[in-house]
């Protein structure tokens, strides 16, 4: 049985023209795997992610048929229930580090904060998990570090101090929304390899969304490609230069390669598909 | 003719020095790359050479003239920049028509019109686009306005600071593919800033790579079909990009 | 009609003009969705009306003495009854609007466009440059706007003309300091660099770029200012300092008016309600603006 059952997903927002649908009828299913959510700008894809918590802001309104999470009924939870929900048995890490921190407070006493909200413990037993959880995000000096406010720290090791966050209080789920784009190239291998070993270790599931087609390949076992709103493809990562949807295909080709050929890159055309 | 030499440059913001001794020269025509990660100065050294960035010292020529340090508009004739994002660097109340009239004002030129017009089909952008905002556009279209106003002064070097990082891929390709045809088109001299090796791949000839605001190597962009570099900076970020290395 | 509307809210104008007036079709929309913003246009339209149309309006003299007539209560022939020189204050308040109107269009012609330069420099060039010009902004600042205002009418001499220059004197400094603020947060970006690559000119960055992007909030706050100009503008009137006799100054009527507060209420009030009126009318429609104008709900329709 699958922990997260999600049916005919809408996200529509107000216009001028009545209510437009961003998210136009999303289902889908996931276990302890790790699923990836490829898209570009404007496909919907972060919104997924987001009212997966519920926590589509004003004026966006989201309805689903059924959206339901190891057995929970998430529809019918009240806002108080979902915060309880949220952060102890589902995450979400965000883009940029800078920020999701809030600038002014410790960066140890942050992750404590995580863990205070969804556990009672004794003072000496936070501070040893939240070191714990800080040498398993591999910053080294951790206690050195859990003083440091944010803004003494780069952003790859901000994203890290995020995902200690995130995962402190030992989550099923993790939803990452491009949790590594605000990042340099050496540093995003670093954090994702991170995020992969302690999903995988704990056995969670993990919802990565990212607009990288190839680095959602390199850490996922599943992909959904979505295109305004839709899914267009769903495949095996292993299978993605196979896939049969012109997008998938179109996306996939206008990536420069490092051994590149090509005197000009192919460039999506459109009307191969939306112009139903 | 080198269209930019740089000899022994330093640049510092206040007393920060974050640009150490770096020299390189762009033959005319040519495509040259900075690559490397934030905090590198690859973007300060471009701040430099546009008069953006004006704690520098060492020796900075364009086309053979030596460098100020202030805006002059025999400098604008001949070098213009891109920049990253594009919804910052439009201004939000002007038309595009407006925006790219402004350099033909600045420098007297006549013939509005037709000069609009045409750069609007070269950029590849419909005349109906002519009289909207920038917020009525999409990223890729804005940054088609911004490379068309780049050129109204019909430039012979342009500096690209990530000129695609913002963008979606399948609008980073159509960006590419255009800097790639108006270069080949108008003879443009590139110096294009980027962290992403095969964008640079695709679009330039040779490259230095930049680490902690120095040059560590220079080698032409051939190099990362094998991945033969000589420093392992270099390599590194070689690997972490994809390559195999 | 329909065609126009069309016409204006079309997504690819063919001219400059189309796509201005577009623009500003559609603001306009957006103000008048707003009751608030309504009613304090609606009220300001009023004023310029009755101001225009005062000597059609107003049923007598403003100034013509009529001793036998002297404090009458309100009544059929004289809406607002009489003053203590059997003046109709009905035609003085409607002679009265035509001063007000004067005074916060001058004092706003006066102050805005100086506060917006100083401030557009201040932040434009920084260093010291902006130390020195905020220095002066500070110390304007620093003092009580009324008090200021005081000491300039009793060193320039009482008068409606002197009252003005003074006001607007005491006003621009707030208006200073907003257009810094706002000038600052755009100093860096990007488009700025890239008008200063095409070799243009300080004065026309300043004037093409920077000024263009100050004004909205300008606007919004000087429309707020325009109740707090009335209010010292009737305050330097009250203190006999403003407008003379027998101009029918709305401030100067009031002030007339303390002598009978108790026995004739109405030569006070009607002056009153008049600047609380158009006060808050000027509220109301610098709200409207602000909720409006704001850079961020623009761009989403």
């Amino acid at each position: 049985m699958a922990m997260l059952e999600l049916e005919n997903l809408r996200v529509s927002f107000p216009s001028a023209e009545g209510p437009v649908d961003v998210v136009k009828g999303i289902s889908l299913s996931l276990g302890r795997e790790r699923l990836g959510i490829v898209g570009e700008s404007g496909s919907g894809k972060s919104l997924t992610g987001r009212a997966i918590l519920k926590l589509i802001n004003r004026p966006g309104v989201m309805h689903a048929d059924r959206l339901e999470f190891d057995g929970i009924d998430l529809l019918s939870q009240s806002e108080r229930q979902m915060r309880h929900l949220r952060g102890a048995r589902l995450s979400m890490v965000m883009q940029d580090p800078k920020f999701s921190l809030h600038p002014v407070m410790r960066v140890g006493d942050q992750i404590a904060e995580a863990l205070r909200c969804h556990e009672r413990l004794r003072r000496r037993d936070v501070k040893a998990r939240v070191i714990e959880m800080l040498e398993k995000v591999r910053i080294n000096e951790p206690e050195a570090v859990a003083r440091l406010y944010p803004h003494q720290i780069s952003g790859g090791m901000g994203q890290r101090v995020m995902i200690a966050m995130m995962l402190i209080p030992k989550p099923d789920l993790l939803i990452a929304d491009e949790p590594t784009s605000a990042l340099d190239v050496s540093v995003q291998a670093t954090v994702l390899d991170l995020i992969d070993s302690l999903v995988t270790d704990n056995g969670m599931g993990l919802m990565l969304i990212s607009h990288d087609l190839n680095l959602v390949a390199r850490y996922c076992d599943r992909i959904l490609v979505m295109n305004a709103g839709e899914v267009v493809e769903e495949c095996a990562a292993g299978q993605l230069q196979q896939a049969t949807h012109p997008y998938t295909q179109g996306l996939l080709a206008a990536v420069p390669q490092m051994v590149e050929d090509r005197d000009e890159l192919p460039v999506l055309d459109r009307s191969r598909w939306s112009g139903t | 003719m080198n269209a930019l030499t740089l000899e022994g440059v330093n640049i510092a913001y206040g007393h920060t020095q974050v640009v150490h001794d770096v020299s390189f020269s762009v033959a005319s025509g040519e495509s040259f790359a900075l690559v490397g990660e934030s905090g590198s100065g690859k973007s300060t050294v471009l701040k430099a050479i546009a008069a953006l960035a004006t704690g520098w010292s060492g020796s900075i020529e364009v086309a053979g003239k030596p460098r100020s340090r202030e805006h002059d508009k025999a400098f604008a004739r001949q070098c213009q920049m891109v920049f990253q994002d594009p919804y910052g660097s439009l201004h939000p109340r002007k038309t595009i028509d407006t925006i790219l009239a402004e350099p033909l004002q600045v420098h007297g030129l006549g013939n509005r019109n037709t000069r609009i017009l045409d750069m609007l089909n070269a950029v590849g952008l419909d005349k109906r686009y002519r009289f909207r905002f920038p917020h009525q556009l999409s990223g890729g279209q804005r940054q088609r306005v911004a490379i068309a106003r780049a050129l109204m002064l019909e430039p012979s070097i342009m500096l690209l600071d990530e000129p695609t990082s913002a963008l979606d891929v399948s609008v980073q390709a159509e960006i590419l593919n255009l800097l790639k045809r108006l270069r080949a088109e108008q003879n443009l001299t590139y110096l294009m800033v980027s962290h992403n090796l095969p964008v640079v791949g695709f679009m330039c000839e040779r490259m230095a790579v930049m680490q902690q605001g120095r040059i560590v190597e220079i080698c032409d962009t051939a190099a990362l079909r094998t991945g033969e570099f000589t420093s392992g900076y270099t390599q590194e970020l070689y690997a972490a990009s994809g390559g195999a290395g | 009609m329909n065609r126009l509307q069309q016409w204006l809210t079309d997504e690819s104008p063919e001219t400059r003009w189309q796509a201005n007036l577009g623009r500003s079709w559609r603001l306009l929309r957006m103000l008048m969705k707003n009751p608030l913003a309504l009613l304090g246009s609606l009220i300001i339209i009023g004023l310029i009306l009755v101001a225009a149309f005062a000597p059609w309006i107003a049923p007598q003299s403003p100034i013509g003495q009529d001793l036998g007539n002297r404090l009458l209560p309100p009544s059929s022939e004289h809406f607002m009854g009489t003053d203590e020189l059997g003046r109709d204050i009905f035609s003085r308040v409607i002679h009265g609007s035509r001063i007000t109107l004067l005074i916060v269009a001058l004092v706003a012609i006066i102050s805005a466009p100086l506060g917006l330069l100083i401030g557009a420099v201040s932040g434009y060039f920084g260093g010291w440059i902006d130390k020195l010009l905020m220095g002066i902004t500070d110390v304007f600042l620093s003092m009580p706007k009324l008090i200021l205002a005081l000491a300039f009418v009793a060193a320039l001499g009482p008068g409606i003309e002197n009252a003005i220059i003074a006001i607007a004197i005491t006003a621009w400094p707030v208006y200073a300091r907003i257009a810094r603020a706002e000038t600052l947060t755009f100093r860096q970006s990007e488009f700025i660099a890239a008008t200063q690559m095409l070799g243009a000119s300080n004065t026309r960055i300043i004037v093409r770029h920077v000024l263009p992007l100050c004004t909205s909030s300008m606007i919004v706050r000087m429309t707020l200012d325009m109740a707090g100009i009335i209010l010292t503008a009737a305050g330097l009137g009250f203190l006999g300092l403003g407008a003379q006799p027998p101009l029918p100054e709305w401030g100067a009527m009031i002030s007339r008016g303390r002598t009978f507060i108790l026995d004739q209420w109405w030569v006070a009030t009607m002056p009153g309600i008049a600047i609380i009126v158009v006060s808050l009318g000027f509220c109301f429609l610098g709200d409207g603006l602000r909720d409006v104008l704001d850079p961020r709900n623009e761009g989403q329709r």
